[in-house]
């Protein structure tokens, strides 16, 4: 059975038990659904659920590091007297390894909140993003940036 | 106690989400192209706004309005970028010459 389901389940149970629907109490009771769930890992679950929530946490992290880095560089290259000399932009074609919409998707969004990145376009066959980039002294060492960083991430959530 | 601390971080927010926001304008009037302007708009913005849904989350003290600041703020981070390819896309799709700094284009290469 769905582990997420379960949990849902539970935490509904939760709710009617102490009598009280509201959210902050729905989100006690899932809460303790989790745990629960997480005590009785080896018996309900494959191991592979909290290992995948805990992956899905590490790439919300390093969403939100980059999302704090990348404004922060853009913002110090707007305010840069000397703006035109350091721009040097680009438009490259990134090879997805990802394959289904959600992956793209998300590797898109998360590339344009990315340090120096945006998402343009992806090529009507799926195998290719096209990225804008504000600098590009490298073309390859910013696909593998890529590719080595988020892409991997989200493969391994997904996959 | 409590309610100060809140009062002094979500100012603190408050003030860096503002200046983001104020360098994200900055921001798209001195790039150059569209491209270029997304960038700032997208990032630099997102940001700004993000903080201020922040402060308001930390000095709100009241569940659902604190959801509703978080629901907020993740919203925006899911659709901000959509927005910006979009209309990057749309650009690019009208044949909108990027700025002639522009050295790489792989995009206008494959069509």
């Amino acid at each position: 059975m769905n582990r997420a389901a379960l949990a849902s389940v539970l935490a509904l149970i939760w709710a009617s038990i102490t009598g009280n629907f509201s959210l902050p109490n729905l989100i006690l009771g899932g809460a303790i659904s989790l745990l629960a769930l997480w005590l009785v890992r080896k018996d309900v679950s494959s191991p592979h659920y909290f290992r995948k929530f805990r992956l899905a946490g590490s790439l919300t992290l390093l969403f939100f590091y980059e999302l704090l880095l990348s404004a922060s560089r853009v913002a110090i290259l707007v305010l840069s007297p000397n703006l035109k000399e350091k721009l040097q932009p680009g438009i490259i074609a990134f090879p997805l390894t990802a394959k289904s919409d959600v992956e793209i998707t998300l590797l898109a969004n998360l590339i344009t909140l990315t340090p120096g990145t945006l998402s343009v376009d992806v090529s009507p066959d799926k195998k290719k993003l096209y990225v804008h980039a504000l600098s590009v002294p490298d073309k390859q060492a910013l696909i593998d940036d890529i590719a080595k960083g988020f892409e991997a991430k989200i493969i391994e959530v997904f996959e | 106690m409590i309610y100060e601390i809140a009062a002094y971080i979500a100012g603190v927010f408050l003030l860096i989400g503002a200046l983001f926001s104020v360098v994200a304008a900055i921001g798209i009037v001195r790039l150059p192209d569209l491209y270029t302007r997304m960038h700032s708009a997208s990032k630099v913005g997102t940001m700004g706004a993000g903080l201020s849904f922040l402060a308001i989350a930390t000095i709100a003290f009241d569940g659902p309005l604190i959801l509703r600041a978080i629901v907020g703020f993740t919203f925006l981070i899911l659709t901000a970028p959509v927005s910006a390819h979009l209309l990057a896309r749309a650009a690019c799709l009208a044949g909108y010459k990027p700025d002639n700094l522009t050295e790489l284009n792989d995009f206008a290469k494959d069509q």
